[in-house]
């Protein structure tokens, strides 16, 4: 018992507290959004995602959050942590090294309430640009073989096939923020990969459609969608490889 | 037209006009700056018929450099369809309006009518 009372007591020790403003904003009834403060307590691998699950169950349940998984896999948790695009479930409170922690919904996307956000148009775009693979044979045949490929055509798009589809990269980018026509990193990137994939023959109708008014050459290539990626995805490259085979550097 | 051929087109214009204005500037710097602004000594440069064509050049390959990226620009600003097919024709008339006119100065003074 006396160990047990121990253990609860260093625990107490080594928790810390921060405070955490979290963004309100209902669109049917607030003008503008305003900042809830609530102190929370975190130990050292606490996560944001988990402070505000904390604030819901302790202070205030309305607070709109979207989340699923916990892990990085999902996507769904995205938002935008003291001023940048993070998934809150991949965030550990720790590694912030702040005392006070912001969180806001993700830029560049309509807001649903508090941090969640509309994702059609991230859908909309990533749909436009066929994220399948497209064969003019099919697998379905009786007498089909796998699409066999070697290490070396992996290679090629394995990276940009980690997507969550969790919009980080489309927040983070200026582009996104004026032109609500334009494509997207997200939804490009995806255009490389499946155009990269030596089992795909859907190149021409791919590059047909990225190439518009509102499509790849909109990119300013400053490479944000990049850094904020979780999963290690680097759209601003993948762009820079699509403009190859439009300009006639890669086929 | 697709947008990657417009989009080569900016970027060639781009390159070609880097190269010209680096050889026009350094014809500049075969007399000193003041003495090279005379006006004897402009409308001489006109007059020898390649420099005249390499002026021509520069104005036609910035002018559409320019009027396309101002259309990119504009472009990202707001969007519409009628707004971006105004954008679009404007730049267009502007650029032809722009070398026309350069166009008439350069020829005019080459003809000796100025």
């Amino acid at each position: 018992m006396a160990q047990v009372s121990s253990i609860a007591e260093e625990q107490a020790s080594t928790l810390k507290t921060i405070t955490l403003r979290i963004a309100r904003y209902n669109p049917e009834h607030d003008d503008s959004s305003k900042f809830m403060e609530f102190n929370v307590s975190y130990e050292k691998w606490t996560t944001v995602l988990e402070a505000i699950l904390d604030v819901k169950k302790h202070h205030d349940h309305s607070v709109a959050v979207r989340y699923s998984c916990r892990q990085a896999t999902c996507g769904s948790c995205g938002m935008m942590i003291n001023g940048k695009p993070k998934l809150a479930c991949f965030t550990k409170i720790s590694e912030l090294n702040s005392n006070v922690i912001t969180v806001e919904p993700m830029n560049n996307f309509p807001i649903i309430r508090d941090l969640a956000v509309k994702f059609e148009r991230l859908f909309d775009t990533h749909q436009k640009i066929k994220p399948y693979l497209i064969r003019d044979d099919t697998e379905l045949e009786s007498d089909a073989k796998e699409f066999l490929q070697s290490p070396k055509e992996l290679e090629q798009y394995i990276q940009f096939a980690n997507c969550i589809k969790c919009g980080l990269c489309n927040s983070a980018c200026p582009t996104m923020a004026t032109d609500s026509s334009f494509v997207g990193p997200q939804a490009l990137a995806q255009a490389y990969r499946y155009v990269a994939d030596s089992r795909d023959k859907g190149k021409d109708s791919r590059l047909k459609i990225i190439d518009e008014s509102h499509g790849i050459w909109r990119c300013h290539f400053a490479g944000s969608c990049s850094q904020v990626c979780p999963k290690g995805v680097d759209p601003a490259m993948g762009i820079q490889f699509l403009r190859g085979y439009l300009l006639g550097f890669r086929s | 037209m697709r947008e990657s051929t417009i989009m080569k087109i900016h970027y060639g214009t781009a390159l070609a006009a880097v190269a010209l204005v680096a050889v026009h500037i350094l014809m500049r710097l075969t007399m000193g700056f003041a003495e090279s602004l005379e006006y004897e000594n402009v409308l001489a440069n006109y007059k020898f018929v390649p420099y005249a064509i390499m002026l021509e050049l520069i104005l036609v390959l910035l002018a559409v450099h320019g009027f396309n990226g101002l259309r990119v620009i504009l472009l990202e600003l707001k969007q519409g369809r009628i707004y971006e097919k105004a954008v679009s024709y404007g730049c267009l008339a502007a650029m032809i309006g722009l070398i026309a006119y350069g166009s008439r100065t350069i020829i005019m003074t080459n003809m000796g009518l100025v």
